[in-house]
């Protein structure tokens, strides 16, 4: 088998998007017949890679290859026409279809005069289902489908390309245990048939479950590629991470004090139910879970930028009105949103301009901006948070992701807030900013701010959190203090079925 | 639930519903509305040419845009059939309509063109092409008028003439509701217009054929704008530099009544049609039924807003009950042991 072409080969490939290396030198190589595990940080390029595979990014520089054969695509139609088959990390539905029309969406089953046959495509949706071992009904619209039903719908169309190569980017996140192990079941059936399956995961009991081989990626680039009997899961560990832990997590020890934000009894229907908890003065409480667990709609909620339906939130003691982020923010809170450009920045504006967006009121007289006021505020923050941008009128979007979350910070701290809400606030950020953010927002902490730190990054909630609070489908299910906290007691509360189900599985 | 609820609960039956109850109120007060052989016919020509530009429009605004130049190539077609009558006296009709519905596709196809090449909204781009299109017209035509007398007579009688009671052009609407209806519903293609509506970059990521679909679907409103265009020279006999003007606001008030949502992805080109037909009707009827002029214009307004307020009623309703399915379905932490029972 190691002397035919392998299904996928990949070397030295290279993406960037703007100043952000994302992928500096990925090199795959997939045989037939194989379960090939992925595996990695966040932001060590996985997710690039496969969108390179399956058509959605083209690269900057490297070699892919598809059964010996080079390729380059330029679209997904052009990679799933070669017969690869890719599950996306976020699943992307069509809410006002079916579920059944999702699946077999563009190559429908067709009967006379090229009609669309939706008896033939009903039953083929019911037989994906089957052999996954779930109930769902092809015929309901995709709208208002959980994260794992549609992680499942998107499985049942991948499975159904009957593609030569499989990549599956984390497809086991939201999923109970019985799903995961008939998908496992699914995916080692390819593997007989002679497919080729690359499986990406950050569960690496899953990875010795399930795969054969297991290349490990770092920052961007390959770090090694072993079979998996070969390998022992510590030794796993420390390859992807590659660096000690407390560098990455300046942990700055501080006292807790008074309550400061106090959240009782949180409800909206459908997104998250009775939530409740404090978080003091001096602390960081980190809110951890699966992506699409309910945290930001939680923090949103909290804000006051989504309504809810039932309990209160309370600042110093003082119930806010739901519904009202201006009252929110004179109350002393402060939201640095998951998306900075979309949400937290006006892009096309200077960074004085973004700096002082929340607090401009207080800089103003009789309503007039006082354009001195402005830039003595930007100059004072960005030289506190270190913030490297040529000059204060310098536009937003020429900026790195690291400096861009630093000015977002900076417009929030300028208006002194009490609590700190901070959502992702490492995402896509190189690992040396990575630091300095963690730096600054231990010392802020330290200084008695209480921030609430919302992160898909396990290393960075357990290195930063006093205590984390677990999230699942909503609900919190768990309060761990910081010596608690450790990687399986934090998966197995955030992981659905896991306490029960998953160990068996594994 | 049985084929018939599921078709009375459609959101078309609802239109057809109050189309019905306008007609039938009107008809109480004054009977001559629907029993004399004028007021049917009235009841089925007036409507033919909306309905056509509301179809065509529908499919634009399934895949999230809008098309608002549809009065102005209505115009300029309209007068290019006419012109085409003088210029070349012994072409036949159907060579002439076959022209207008081409220049009509092309003049879609340029809207569409930029669309999807430029990636500017659609409500900008068609902004501008109705004043573009309208200019060329008016430059086109000056102050010519082209008359009855200047066209055929047999083309003109295709604007007044029944088959079996029923109007030509009313027969012509109704053919292509139903070819463009079935193609919606059936064709992969009508699907995938759904999907580009529901999620533009989903359907990127995908790998729809984005582009092509969006080029297609103006490229169809633009043909479809063209024959309403040869309609509209058949049954009013007239064509000015200024016919069609304003109509795209009636062409989209009546895709937003028919049910068709304004940001893409659902309702059905069957619903379109029925709200030309309503809100058409509903302008005829107000007079009869001696409503003042100035409250007419605002019950129109009123139907076109109370439509929209309905679509969000529906449509929260519907995302609420989809959301609380959910948590009934997994009751915290316990949700995926229930379903490891539910499965066999």
């Amino acid at each position: 088998m190691q002397n035919a072409a392998p299904t996928l080969r990949l070397e030295g490939v290279a993406k960037s998007f703007g100043p952000v290396a994302a992928l500096r030198s990925g090199t795959l190589v997939v045989q037939p017949g194989s379960i090939h595990a992925l595996v990695g940080e966040n932001g060590a390029g996985k997710s690039t890679l496969v969108k390179i595979v399956g058509g959605v990014h083209r690269r900057d520089a490297g070699v892919v290859e598809l059964d010996g054969e080079p390729v380059d695509f330029t679209g997904p139609a052009e990679a799933k026409a070669a017969g690869v088959a890719v599950i996306h990390q976020e699943p992307a539905s069509f809410p006002d279809l079916t579920v059944a029309e999702n699946i077999y969406l563009g190559r429908e089953p067709l009967g006379r005069f090229r009609r669309i046959d939706r008896r033939a495509m009903r039953a083929g949706a019911r037989e994906l289902f089957r052999d996954l071992g779930v109930d769902l009904d092809p015929d309901r619209p995709a709208e208002g489908l959980s994260i794992a039903d549609q992680q499942i719908v998107e499985i049942a169309k991948a499975i159904s390309l009957d593609a030569r190569l499989l990549v599956m980017d984390e497809p086991t996140a939201a999923l109970s245990a019985v799903e995961v192990r008939r998908l496992f079941a699914v995916a080692r059936g390819l593997r007989d048939a002679g497919r080729a399956v690359v499986f990406i995961s950050h569960r690496l009991d899953e990875v010795a479950d399930l795969c054969d081989t297991v290349t490990v990626m770092r920052d961007g680039e390959h770090v090694s590629t072993d079979p998996v009997a070969g390998v022992t899961a510590d030794e796993l560990v420390r390859r992807m991470v590659g660096r000690a832990v407390s560098d990455l997590y300046p942990k700055v020890p501080s006292t807790p004090g008074e309550v400061v934000l106090r959240v009782e009894g949180l409800q909206s229907t459908g997104t998250f139910h009775d939530v409740s908890f404090e978080v003091r003065a001096g602390e960081i409480v980190g809110l951890a879970g699966l992506v699409g667990a309910g945290r930001s709609e939680i923090a949103r909620a909290v804000f006051g930028v989504d309504r809810y339906d039932a309990g209160r939130v309370a600042v110093d003691g003082r119930t806010l009105r739901p519904g009202d982020p201006t009252a929110a923010i004179a109350a002393g809170l402060a939201l640095v949103p998951e998306d900075r450009r979309l949400e937290g920045l006006v892009t096309e504006s200077s960074v004085a301009r973004n700096v002082s967006a929340v607090s401009r009121r207080r800089l103003a007289r009789l309503g007039i901006l006082l354009p001195d006021a402005e830039a003595r505020l930007a100059r004072d923050w960005s030289g506190r948070l270190a913030v490297k941008a040529g000059a204060l009128d310098a536009v937003a979007t020429t900026m790195s992701g690291g400096n861009q979350q630093k000015v977002v910070l900076a417009k929030w701290l300028a208006t002194g807030p009490k609590v700190l809400i901070v959502d992702e606030p490492t995402r896509g950020i190189d690992v040396g900013t990575k630091a300095e953010v963690h730096r600054l927002l231990s010392t802020l902490a330290a200084e008695g701010l209480a921030v609430l730190m919302i992160s898909s990054e396990l290393p960075e909630v357990l290195g930063m959190a006093d205590r984390v609070l677990v999230v699942r489908e909503g609900r919190i299910v768990a309060a761990l203090d910081r010596a608690d906290a450790t990687p399986e007691t934090v998966m197995r509360a955030a992981t659905p079925g896991a306490s029960s189900e998953r160990g068996d599985a594994a | 639930m049985t084929a018939l609820t599921a078709l009375l609960r459609r959101r078309e039956a609802g239109i057809a519903l109050a189309l019905l109850v306008v007609i039938g109120v009107t008809t109480a007060i004054q009977p001559g509305f629907l029993l004399s052989s004028g007021g049917w016919r009235d009841l089925l020509l007036t409507p033919a040419i909306l309905v056509v530009l509301a179809v065509g429009q529908a499919v634009v605004v399934i895949t999230r845009n809008v098309d608002l130049s549809v009065g102005s190539m209505l115009g300029l077609t309209a007068y290019l059939a006419g012109r085409l009558f003088i210029d070349v006296p012994d072409l036949p009709i159907v060579v002439v309509a076959l022209v207008a519905v081409a220049a009509g596709a092309v003049l879609g196809l340029v809207n569409g063109s930029i669309v999807a090449f430029a990636r500017v909204p659609a409500l900008v781009i068609t902004l501008g092409t109705l004043y573009v299109y309208r200019g060329v017209a008016l430059t086109w035509a000056g102050s010519d008028r082209i008359d009855a007398g200047d066209m055929p007579r047999a083309f003109l009688a295709l604007g007044t003439r029944q088959v079996l009671g029923v109007p030509v052009l009313t027969i012509v609407a109704a053919v292509v509701l139903a070819v463009v209806a079935y193609y919606m519903y059936t064709s992969r293609g009508g699907r995938q217009l759904y999907a580009i509506g529901s999620d533009p970059d989903a359907a990127e990521l995908q790998g729809l054929p984005v582009r092509r679909r969006l080029l297609g679907a103006f490229a169809l409103n633009g043909a479809l704008a063209g024959l309403a265009g040869v309609m509209f020279a058949a049954r009013y006999g007239t064509v000015s530099s200024g016919a069609g003007v304003g109509l795209e606001l009636q062409v989209v008030g009546a895709v937003v009544v028919g049910g068709v949502a304004i940001f893409g992805g659902s309702g059905t080109v069957v619903g379109a049609a029925l709200g030309a037909m309503l809100l058409l009707t509903i302008n005829r009827a107000l007079p009869v039924v001696g409503i003042p002029d100035f409250w007419q214009r605002a019950v129109v307004g009123a139907l076109i807003i109370g439509a929209i307020a309905l679509d969000r009623v529906l449509a929260r309703r519907r995302s609420h009950r989809l959301a609380a399915e959910r948590d009934t379905d997994q009751p915290g932490g316990a949700g995926p042991a229930d379903r490891e029972e539910a499965t066999p």
